[in-house]
């Protein structure tokens, strides 16, 4: 199939940036990436700069690949990044728009790659369970309900991507920080530093620069992981507890 | 030598701002206030359909709250203070909210913006709200302060609604009819917003609280709108 | 193809004297860390044995990680909590997408919950075993011992496993093994561990004793009076070529499968800082020794750029067929079950679809060499769920494998509940990497490496659910023990930048550099990379012969050559260059690749993931050679192109004693 492609190009994190129009043969047993791969190919042979872009599993689970198809994240198909999305979907003669995730809080670097540091820092701020290696009590020492552990599980899914904040119009990581705050939030051994972690890691989030959800649920329905939108309410219930209700101490 | 690390955001380090956590919170309860107030209000309205003189004894009532404990209008007062107050607040965090969101989100997709099937109410929050401000203010003129209205005497609550809302001044009614419309979608995507942002919200109750805060919202449109319908067509 | 000696502009050519398969033999290696003794407190008593640090003088202590994936991130997360200076790097955007990310099953864990009779011993043996008595014994004893703190450090993290009703972990038996001792998490294991790992790393990153180096890739190893004492890495954002030293050097940085271009591992591994290591006197062993996953979803045409593994529980419930008839184009539904060769029930009556990867791998190679393979080009074999569709209902099969079918799908866009899955075997782990002794330790001083890059505890066959085990045992548990030894031993004095080692491994990075953008050739860095793939696979994939890895040994060099001469890299070093980083990782892989064949051609045995055709039994297995080949291959770097040197580390069983695998 002919394939229009219209794709944001910007040298670097200075350069204003804009849409090149590009053709390209795809077939329908491609990967989205790999019809990448094939205009990056003749760019190179016909002395053009390749389109950067992030990717690296192919497999839809080290959250790499980010870029925005047609105004999704991920593009169009449901629970799919976009590494695992495929030609097929598209016929002969479409014109496909391609961007970087937009996000104050996620600069662009280079075409469709964006600096997610951001989501590092929100981790580093109180994303984890202080246990020193070498410290742990025995595993079963503490039983967990299954409801419980399949609640953590299903918000530590998560891969990190960003597709949450690209495709909310606030520029929001909430469904990312209540992921991580649920499922912590939902084991046992997350219990002892569930306050301060929740008022720490949303200041980070704070600072990094991402804005407030307004709790339209784009989030969700661009989580290539189906995070559901839930976490983000445990997230505003543990942190009215902290601060409101005076959970965290000191 | 270098050494550096890439965990990094966007710009240089700036003061700690209020989480936006915290804002939601102020807007939550602010909401909570307000809609309080609007489903008193149009529970109120509907004694128009009882006639002139329900309304207004129900509007002399309204002064008269806890008397003697309370001064006469006391009662009134309290409830108007809180009110403002909670606009103040509402409209305050709304804003610094809004200019975050602008700051986070500074580029528009060019292929399109991204759309949630059933998200137009959420998506209108913040306009809805300016239109539902302005019509807030045009509403004090014409039924509080009586400017606006032809008929404007302190209360005569029947002869300034029928005049208001007289058949001639069908673009009044329009108004009204559309500003509440705006309402009814702000309360809609409000009340559960709300929720989630208390942090009472579940993945099973999800459903139930979107289909309660519906029902809630449609209700309240429909009793606001009746009034003024009901007078232009000459129902009452 | 060009002629041998046509393109010879540049300082590092291939201009050896004589064949690269004349290789020389060496002395023997010797593992001299391991003490002696019972190997049930061998690693006790190495534990006890190590000088520690004063904890006031680890502050002062660097160390370098290069990696940042369940070996690496933990590693780091370890030394960071115990006080030292340390600099983590890896090439991804952030250590949480590190390829360990990807891992699905599980991870093995001698802790005896279901009482159905496991222990350390048995973990002990089973692992060497499966490794095809091609793996130490000391150190998969110390794996399985330390299994089972892996799993309550895990737990502790809030790694969420699986669990059972009564909120107790959850286990399941994984890989043919009798006893349920895999630990899950769901299909997603190595998520939910690497997860862990990088959140404990981030939380020193936070404490401020761990500095990480996202975007940065290790070009060069710093060696100083023989001793590894930091990296060249270059800022894959700015270009920046970068200097870093340290007391100490890890490489955690993975394995090479992507040598075969197509491999289920990310696009982005390589095996740079490794051969790098090599080049400046580290020992590679084993290079040869791969796993090829029989369950991936097959090629479907020239644009494949990696292949995708489905869980091999897959063959619990499938069943693994091909026509019977030579050339039989019906659908799969139009062919009867008696038309239908179910090899692998035929073949092993006793585990049938459950035979071990190596095993089952071959297999489907073989009746699609008979040309009965199914799908594009012929290069894949049906599994079937249409008996368990029948015998337990659509319902309980969706419920167990319905994310693998949805996957599946996705990827093919056909309908496994209709139409049989194609599977065909891909290249999936690496069981080779630099030699290290017990310790860790590579053949130069200071220069530790663990996980997937080294080479120590899966001989010649990796078993399912052992390699996150593997990884986080190095990490957690054996590194930073004997990182802290060798500190407390070695009080060395900083590198100054001045240092003509450091100068020498600076300008050797630009000079490659500027060397791979000067070319200006007109092949692009991936169809030279596709090439190698394809004669590693034909020739060093699933079946070796003689005829052919002398094939490969004679066509790689030209490849080689043709690269250094005509390969296009745009752009500039001075920016974000995915050209570049291909070019550099590229150019590794096409000496990698040739010491790979050169050691399958002088194992003139089958042992696990190796099959020489010319060892099998009459029946077509394989047929290991104790008498000759009971040793590790460590082979020593002598130049490129030029005749490297064996050196044999013997292998001694002392409590297993080897058998002939068989699966009949």
């Amino acid at each position: 199939m002919k394939l229009t492609l219209k794709v944001w190009r910007q040298r670097d994190a200075i350069d204003k940036g804009r849409l090149a129009t590009y053709d390209v043969e795809a077939h329908e047993d491609m990967s989205f990436l790999e019809m990448l791969d094939v205009l990056n190919e003749e760019l190179i042979t016909s002395g053009e700069d390749p389109v950067a872009f992030d990717h690296d599993c192919r497999e839809g689970i080290c959250g790499t690949c980010s870029m925005v198809i047609d105004g999704q994240p991920h593009g169009p198909q449901r629970a799919t990044t976009t590494c695992q999305l495929h030609m097929r979907h598209y016929n002969d003669g479409d014109t496909i728009v391609i961007e970087p995730f937009r996000s104050g809080a996620f600069p662009v670097i280079k075409d469709l790659i964006v600096d997610r540091g951001a989501f590092d820092k929100v981790i580093q701020a109180g994303g984890y369970i202080s246990a020193n290696t070498g410290s742990a009590p025995e595993a079963n020492a503490n039983a967990v309900q299954k409801e419980h552990a399949d609640r953590a599980f299903a918000a530590a899914n998560c891969i990190g991507c960003g597709a949450c904040v690209a495709a909310c119009p606030n520029g929001s990581a909430s469904l990312f920080l209540g992921a991580k705050l649920t499922h912590l939030g939902e084991l046992p051994q997350g219990q002892p530093e569930r306050y301060q972690r929740v008022v720490e890691m949303v200041q980070t989030h704070e600072d990094a620069g991402f804005g407030g959800c307004t709790n339209t649920g784009a989030c969700a329905t661009a989580c290539p992981k189906e995070i559901p939108l839930d976490v983000i309410s445990q997230l505003n219930r543990d942190y009215l507890a902290a601060t409101v209700g005076g959970k965290k101490k000191g | 030598m270098s050494e550096k690390s890439r965990a990094g955001g966007a710009a240089a380090p700036r003061r700690p701002r209020t989480p936006s956590a915290l804002l939601k919170f102020v807007m939550a309860v602010s909401g909570v206030f307000l809609l309080l107030y609007v489903v008193l209000h149009m529970i109120g309205n509907l004694k128009i359909f009882f006639g002139p003189a329900a309304i207004d004894e129900y509007a002399s009532w309204l002064r008269t709250i806890l008397e003697p404990a309370l001064p006469y209008e006391g009662m009134l007062w309290i409830v108007r203070v809180v009110l403002l107050v909670s606009v103040i607040a509402h409209i305050w965090s709304a804003t610094v909210l809004t200019l975050r969101a602008r700051r986070a989100r500074p580029i528009k997709y060019a292929g399109g913006s991204y759309r949630v099937k059933g998200s137009y109410a959420a998506r209108t929050m913040r306009w809805g709200g300016v239109i539902i401000a302005l019509f807030v203010i045009y509403h004090l003129l014409d039924l509080t302060f009586g400017v606006a209205n032809p008929n404007g005497v302190h209360l005569e609550v029947y002869d300034n609604i029928a005049a208001g809302f007289a058949p001639e001044r069908w673009y009044v009614t329009l108004f009204y009819v559309l500003a509440v419309v705006a309402l009814g979608f702000h309360v809609q995507h409000g009340i559960f917003s709300g929720i989630q942002t208390l942090g009472w919200s579940s993945n099973s109750r999800e459903r139930t609280i979107k289909v309660v805060s519906t029902v809630f919202a449609v209700v309240l449109t429909l009793g606001f709108i009746s009034v003024p319908l009901a007078v232009t067509f000459g129902v009452v | 193809m060009t002629d041998a000696n046509s393109h010879q502009n540049h300082s590092d050519t291939d201009s050896g004297t004589g064949l690269y398969s004349d290789y020389t033999t060496g002395e023997p290696v010797v593992d001299k860390a391991v003490p002696s003794g019972p190997i049930e407190t061998r690693w006790e008593r190495r534990r006890f044995g190590v000088k520690l640090v004063n904890p006031a003088n680890k502050r002062s202590k660097k160390v370098i990680v290069v990696g940042s994936g369940l070996a690496g991130g933990a590693a780091s997360a370890t030394l960071g909590e115990a006080g030292y200076q340390v600099k983590t790097f890896c090439y991804q955007d952030s250590p949480r997408r590190a390829h360990s990310i990807a891992a699905q099953g599980g991870i093995n864990a001698a802790k005896n919950y279901r009482n159905d009779g496991d222990s350390v011993y048995r973990l002990f043996y089973d692992t060497v075993k499966g490794g095809d008595f091609r793996a130490r014994e000391s150190n998969v004893h110390r794996l399985a011992e330390i299994s089972r703190q892996i799993i309550d450090q895990c737990v502790a993290q809030g790694v969420p496993f699986a669990r059972d009703y009564g909120g107790l972990l959850d286990t399941r038996s994984f890989g043919g093994v009798q006893v349920s001792r895999t630990f899950y998490a769901r299909g997603q294991t190595g998520q939910q561990l690497l997860l862990g790992a990088y959140q404990a790393l981030e939380r020193q990153v936070q404490a401020g004793t761990v500095e990480m180096f996202t975007r940065h890739e290790m070009l060069e190893l710093i060696v100083v009076e023989g001793r590894a004492r930091g990296i060249v890495a270059r800022d894959m954002v700015t270009g920046e070529i970068e200097v870093h030293t340290a007391d100490a050097v890890v490489l955690c940085s993975g394995g090479y499968g992507n040598v075969f271009y197509l491999s289920t591992n990310a696009k982005g591994c390589n095996v740079t800082a490794g051969w790098r290591a090599h080049r400046k006197g580290a020992l590679f062993a084993n290079p040869c020794f791969t796993q090829i996953h029989p369950t991936c979803i097959p090629v479907s045409g020239d644009h494949q750029s990696k292949l995708t593994l489905m869980s091999e529980s897959l063959r619990n419930d499938g069943r693994v067929w091909v026509p019977t008839k030579l050339g039989d184009d019906r659908g799969p539904n139009e062919i009867p079950h008696e038309e239908r060769d179910y090899f692998l029930e035929r073949k092993y009556p006793a585990f049938g679809n459950l035979v071990p990867r190596d095993i089952a791998s071959r297999a489907a190679k073989e009746v699609c060499d008979e040309q009965r393979g199914v799908g594009p080009g012929g290069l894949g074999v049906y599994l079937d769920f249409d008996d368990a569709i029948q015998r337990l209902g659509r319902k309980a099969v969706e419920a167990k494998y319905g994310n693998l079918f949805e996957m599946y799908e996705r990827i093919t866009g056909e309908n496994p509940y209709e139409v049989p899955m194609r599977i065909y075997p891909a290249v999936h782990y690496t069981m080779g990497g630099l030699w290290v002794d017990y310790d860790l330790q590579s053949t130069i001083p200071g220069l530790y490496v663990g996980g997937e890059a080294n080479f120590s505890d899966h001989g010649a066959n990796r078993l399912g659910a052992s390699a996150l085990m593997q990884g986080l045992a190095d990490g957690y548990f054996v590194l930073p023990v004997t990182i802290g030894d060798y500190i407390a031993k070695h009080n060395l004095d900083d590198v100054p930048e001045d240092a003509p080692e450091v100068q020498e491994a600076v300008k050797s990075v630009t000079d490659r550099i500027d060397q791979l953008l000067s070319i200006n050739g007109t092949r692009t860095v991936d169809s030279f990379h596709r090439e190698l793939g394809q004669i590693m696979w034909d020739y060093c994939g699933m079946e070796r012969s003689e005829e052919g890895l002398r094939k490969a040994l004679d066509r790689i060099p030209e490849l080689r050559r043709e690269f250094w001469s005509n390969v296009k890299v745009p752009g500039t070093g001075a920016e974000l260059n995915q050209s570049l980083e291909k070019a550099g990782r590229v150019a590794d892989f096409l000496e990698l690749g040739e010491l790979m064949c050169l050691d399958a051609l002088v194992r003139r045995e089958s042992c696990g993931g190796h099959f020489r055709a010319e060892s099998q039994t009459e029946d077509g297995e394989a047929q290991r050679d104790d008498e000759n080949f009971s040793f590790t291959s460590a082979w020593e770097y002598t130049g490129r192109g030029q005749a490297p040197v064996l050196h044999q580390e013997e292998l001694v069983f002392e409590y297993v004693h080897p058998t002939q695998r068989s699966y009949k």
